[in-house]
């Protein structure tokens, strides 16, 4: 609404008011620190407003709630596999040696007060942080918020989304229960199955034979110093890089590539932000409370003799674990040499790749469209067909090897074989992604041929009219003009045509036969995308309308149910007489 | 003493005098199988007792297995074999009655179709038939009995003996059971079951017989007072209330990993799509 706006001057003069204690004190300070030009002018800054550009702020908030929470777990955990004889409250564990660190997690979980739910809320945190960090990923792929000058952060938001795992992965192992000793006996294995240096790494990490006696120290450091204070500045730089950049809108009236629409940090996103922070912690708090997570009393301490059934990573390390889980077991054997590749393609090659891939698909798709022009209003994923299919394939494949990675579990549960499950995936890991690709570019491309349906034909009043003959047809009305606005605020997509292949005096261009595989790539980008109508398509769909209308003028005191006859919206339209 | 040693003398002479004789070799053999046999059957541990059950039982039990359970295992037991040489219904002499009470005791025989595994379900039968069932299997061959209550009774356990239970579940069972005793998947459909719920005899004689994908924990692998510990863990751990809230399934991360996508960022990100379609409103439109 635009009535926000003052629309004249105030009356009064301005004057100044009794000088207060706060001012007084905010005085002091300015002329210290000289904060408040920058305050005055980043206070007021303008965000736009859309439920989807606070998928980021989960991720921020519930950052925050694992500092809070994390700081609180240090002060009883001890991260040392000194073997000590639990003597605490649980009885099934009463009396077995175990290491320093799995019995101060069983005193976090039953002898600090409000430790097992400080325990669970930071773990439940965890799982949403990573989480969050995804489906922002995801949203800023699907609306084009990734395009320039936004590409660096892209890279960070990347790198952040690697070191959250990581997090997450050392948090999981620290408990030293029979989980996380299972987990770190897997990393253990993938690092020895990387070719001549695996077990040199492996003797590093560890200090000698797995599991030793220095894993868990070592992994507290990176866990609670290193990884988090990598994150912290990450998290700076993608956020001052977003005060730089300025947030990306959604394209409406008024809203242009030179300006945000929206409304201002103070108040108003003073109080949403703070708000969602209070919402992400009570989300979290009830969670940590009601639900059981991670419980490693019931695990034991870690045996190297010992496993669970339903030893699976976290989450957000299931996919590899899937593909670990489906990948066929081939070794070769050279010169007395076992490459495993069982081990390596799915653990050390799959992940890293995917990784490269996410990284670069700015510049992919940069290159390839030849756009260099910078982008501060969204796209809506239908308008960016093969994009769109791109992420859509990323995502089964994904989810395919999610699904894998608990294959035990959906066994038991859906009552099905493991083994026909995993025959399934090995086609379905390469098959799925390819059929995903295919229908949602086909399906994006529909529904921009729906958007320009509307723009010439009007939207579908769901009046159903029955002309003389007795045939019927549904009234369609014209979109609104900030609809329609809306709709058509996209450029024209550009196929790039590569520049002749020798120039004017027969030289062969240097670049002639990069032209021709970047031509081809943008022309499959592009080329089925349907473009927004001209101009004067629709100013004849619309004059057609029109005459159409003229045609059937309707009856002065037309009959009751006259007023549904789609010449204008039905909202507020009521029947005279009451049924 | 010395007359001791004087008939010691002489009967040794005897027999040395008659140690040539041509039925000296298997008279000693004989005696040293008689001692052996006699040693392992007053020392070896009990597994294979047979108790006489009196004949009715037997006849009782004879007629309901051959109407329920003959047509899979055979009209006398001996199991029948499929044309391409694998089992329809296994033999079942010398399963024992362990056997019986626990695969009739628990549902899963008779079986409600041929299926990769057997499924826990309401008995069919009751107490009495079962335990005629039971005393018609052991007639035909010497295999493990049900056991008594006293080895099975978990209330005779200490803490320490709960601990040391657990501590056998980790290392024996855990493997295909789950940590918390909710159960794993096996290869090809077939499964373990979860341990929730199950009564101590039951769990004993699981032990004990082995029953399907299972494999046999003997006595003499683990003892019964091992098993009454594992049992014990098992009871304590049910009686245990969940401390941390609702355990979703017991079945380790994929399903936590499900809430958290569900729950917690489903509400979230519901929350904040409530918070962007409440708009700000400003003092003036309140007015108007």
């Amino acid at each position: 609404m635009t009535d926000t706006i003052a629309k004249s001057n105030g009356k009064q003069p301005a004057k100044a008011g009794k000088p207060s204690k706060a001012g007084a004190a905010a005085t002091w300070a300015d002329d210290r620190l000289g904060m408040a030009g920058m305050a005055k002018k980043n206070l007021r800054k303008v965000f736009p407003d859309h439920w989807s550009f606070m998928l980021g702020e989960i991720a921020l908030w519930s950052f925050v709630v694992l500092l809070l929470t994390g700081v609180f777990l240090t002060l009883w955990f001890r991260p040392s596999m000194v073997e000590v004889v639990y003597d605490g409250s649980y009885d099934q564990l009463r009396g077995i040696p175990m290491s320093e660190a799995y019995k101060s997690s069983l005193d976090i979980s039953f002898d600090v007060r409000a430790g097992l739910l400080m325990r669970q809320i930071h773990h439940w945190a965890a799982m949403v942080f990573v989480g969050s960090m995804m489906i922002h990923l995801l949203r800023v792929y699907f609306t084009g918020a990734f395009r320039k000058p936004r590409e660096l952060n892209w890279v960070i938001g990347c790198v952040l989304l690697l070191l959250g795992t990581l997090e997450g992965f050392t948090g999981y192992s620290l408990p030293d229960d029979l989980l996380s000793g299972t987990g770190l006996r897997a990393a253990d294995g993938f690092m020895k199955a990387s070719p001549v240096v695996g077990s040199y790494m492996s003797f590093f990490l560890f200090g000698g034979e797995f599991p030793g006696s220095s894993i868990i120290p070592r992994l507290y450091t990176a866990h609670v110093l290193l990884i988090p204070g990598l994150l912290l500045a990450l998290i700076a730089a993608h956020m001052l890089l977003l005060v730089y950049h300025k947030h990306t809108q959604w394209p409406g009236p008024g809203r242009t590539e030179h300006n945000v629409v929206g409304f201002p940090m103070l108040p108003v996103y003073m109080a949403k932000a703070g708000g969602f922070f209070f919402v992400v912690f009570g989300v979290l708090t009830l969670m940590g409370g009601f639900l059981s997570i991670n419980p490693v009393w019931r695990f034991g301490p870690y045996n190297p003799a010992e496993v669970t059934a339903g030893s699976q990573p976290d989450w957000y390390m299931g996919w590899p674990d899937g593909a670990l889980r489906i990948m066929p077991n081939w070794e070769t054997h050279l010169w007395g040499i076992t490459v495993s590749w069982n081990v390596m393609v799915p653990i050390l090659i799959l992940p890293p790749l995917m990784l490269m891939i996410l990284i670069s698909l700015p510049f992919v798709e940069a290159w390839i469209t030849g756009d260099k022009r910078e982008h501060h209003l969204l796209e809506r994923p239908r308008n960016a067909p093969t994009r769109t299919a791109v992420m859509v394939a990323l995502m089964t494949f994904y989810g395919l090897l999610w699904a894998a990675g608990g294959n035990d579990i959906i066994a038991t549960h859906l009552r099905l074989s493991i083994n026909q499950i995993t025959y399934f995936m090995r086609g379905a890991v390469f098959i799925g992604p390819v059929i995903a690709f295919l229908i949602t570019r086909r399906w994006c491309i529909s529904l921009q041929r729906h958007d320009n349906e509307t723009l010439l034909h009007g939207y579908e009043s769901g009046v159903i009219m029955r002309d003389a003959q007795g045939g019927y047809s549904e009234r369609h009305l014209p979109l609104p003009v900030a609809r329609a606005y809306t709709l058509t605020a996209r450029d024209r997509d550009q196929i790039f045509v590569p520049e002749s292949e020798a120039d004017a005096n027969g030289v062969a261009s240097p670049t002639a036969r990069k032209d021709k595989v970047r031509a081809a790539l943008a022309k499959y980008w592009y080329g089925s995308n349907i473009q927004k109508p001209t101009r004067a398509q629709l100013e004849a769909a619309h004059h057609h309308a029109e005459i159409e209308h003229d045609h059937e003028r309707a009856l002065e005191n037309s009959a009751d149910g006259h007023q549904f006859d789609g010449r204008h919206d039905v909202s507020g339209e009521e029947l005279t007489t009451k049924h | 003493m010395r007359l001791t040693q004087k008939t010691s003398h002489r009967i040794a002479g005897r027999l040395s005098a008659g140690r040539r004789s041509r039925i000296a070799a298997p008279l000693v053999l004989l005696l040293g199988l008689l001692v052996t046999g006699g040693m392992y059957a007053a020392l070896s541990p009990a597994t294979a007792q047979t108790k006489t059950a009196d004949e009715d039982t037997v006849a009782k039990g004879r007629a309901l297995f051959l109407v329920g359970c003959a047509s899979c295992h055979g009209k006398n037991a001996e199991g029948i074999q499929t044309v391409k040489g694998g089992q329809y219904g296994p033999t079942l002499v010398g399963v024992g009655a362990a056997a019986v009470d626990f695969q009739v005791g628990t549902g899963r025989m008779p079986m409600a179709q041929p299926s990769t595994q057997a499924l826990r379900k309401a008995p069919v039968y009751d107490a009495g038939e079962i335990e005629a069932l039971a005393a018609f299997v052991s007639s035909l061959g010497p295999g493990p009995n049900v056991p008594e209550s006293s080895q099975y009774d978990v209330k005779q356990s200490s803490n320490e003996d709960i601990v040391r239970g657990g501590e056998f579940f980790r290392t024996n069972c855990t493997a295909c059971h789950n940590f918390a005793g909710s159960g794993g998947a096996l290869p090809r459909g077939r499964f373990a079951p979860k341990l929730t719920g199950v009564s101590a005899k039951h769990m004993y004689e699981a032990m004990l017989t082995g029953p399907q994908q299972m494999p046999v924990f003997s006595d003499q692998v683990l003892s019964p007072t091992d098993k009454r510990q594992i049992i014990s863990y098992l009871k304590k751990n049910e009686e245990t209330p969940a401390y941390g809230g609702f355990s979703l399934g017991s079945v380790g991360p994929v399903s936590e990993g499900l809430v958290a996508w569900l729950v917690g960022l489903g509400s979230l990100v519901g929350a904040a799509i409530w918070i962007a379609a409440n708009s700000a409103r400003s003092r003036k439109k309140a007015q108007a």
